[in-house]
């Protein structure tokens, strides 16, 4: 982790919120293009212009406000959209709950420490033995809540400047981000065997149910350290 | 009330939930080895899930194969090279756009 983030100053120095807002960067720019796309979709889905926008500062989960815009969009209905949308958010129970011990403080301080939670700030966050830093939680999610919501406001508000994320291939800088934060975990060979796992668990899912659930269902594969106490 | 107003606030209120659930329960209290063991191989389950399900994943479930693939093999070099993440993120996007350009 500390070779693949160059931003992070070797030893074992204390990672300040700043560390995460720089680690998040290159992603950060990502989130503002995608944002800029949602908003685009989201105002020619019929959402209109404010509500995309606090919807993002809201929701703050990409795949899902991309599957409401388009089920409501396509006349798909509300109770589809919902039932959509909080599938794909499933997969923060098992993610919030490896982040359980990360927050510190009275409940609503953890409560809203919690909403910075989003997949790409906590594989950031990620510490080679599989606990998570709380500064650069915070401060990737942070920057990546703002990027999101000020990319959504200018997609919705003027949505004729647009780039499309996609010609510029920035689709594929997220499984390229989560492919090597993985990589540093997986040295120890039970958490390669639960990368395995979780892979084939997705895999073999997603040809047979809705997005959401494969990765809800590849959580079980953490099962594989459940014999193994640390 | 619109339907969009609706969806905003439901699906907002319902991620908050979720998200904030984790960290309210187990917070107070340390887990059992065992829990604990399987609480520490989460995170390269999820990661290789999202891995899978991001380069792979189609718009409306299913499997789509299109340049997001080149882009993770290219990643994958550039990590057996030992280059930063920076780097590893910017060498999948370039490629993936170039492979659009081409095809």
């Amino acid at each position: 982790m500390k070779r693949l983030i160059d931003a992070h100053p070797p030893g074992p120095r204390r990672r300040s919120y700043l560390d995460g807002v720089r680690a998040a960067a290159p992603i950060g720019v990502a989130a503002l293009v995608f944002g800029v796309s949602f908003g685009v979709l989201a105002r020619a889905a019929g959402m209109g212009r404010v509500a995309p926008v606090v919807m993002s500062a809201t929701t703050f989960a990409g795949s899902a406000q991309f599957a409401v815009a388009s089920i409501l969009g396509a006349g798909g209905g509300l109770a589809t959209a919902i039932v959509a949308a909080v599938l794909l958010n499933l997969r923060y129970g098992p993610i919030g709950l490896s982040a359980a011990t990360t927050f510190s403080g009275p409940w609503w301080r953890r409560a809203l420490s919690a909403q910075l939670i989003v997949d790409e700030s906590w594989a950031i966050a990620q510490q080679d033995d599989g606990r998570l830093d709380r500064h650069l939680l915070v401060g990737a999610g942070l920057l990546l809540l703002v990027c999101w919501t000020l990319g959504t406001a200018i997609g919705a508000f003027a949505g004729d400047l647009v780039a499309d994320p996609e010609a510029l291939g920035l689709d594929a800088a997220f499984p390229a981000l989560f492919l090597a934060l993985l990589w540093s975990q997986v040295r120890e060979r039970s958490r390669l065997l639960a990368a395995l796992g979780g892979a084939a668990i997705a895999l073999a899912l997603m040809p047979f149910t809705g997005p959401g659930v494969p990765i809800v269902a590849a959580s079980l594969a953490c099962l594989v350290g459940a014999r193994k106490p640390s | 009330m619109t339907a969009v107003w609706i969806s905003v606030i439901v699906v907002g209120l319902a991620t908050m939930v979720i998200k904030a659930a984790g960290p309210l329960l187990l917070a107070r209290r340390t887990p059992p080895p065992r829990a604990q063991g399987a609480l520490e191989h989460l995170a390269p389950a999820l990661l290789a899930a999202l891995v899978v399900t991001q380069a792979l994943g189609g718009d409306n479930g299913g499997f789509t194969i299109d340049a997001r693939l080149a882009g993770l093999a290219a990643a994958t070099a550039a990590l057996l090279l030992r280059l930063p993440l920076l780097v590893v993120i910017t060498v999948a996007a370039v490629t993936a756009a170039l492979v659009r350009v081409v095809s």
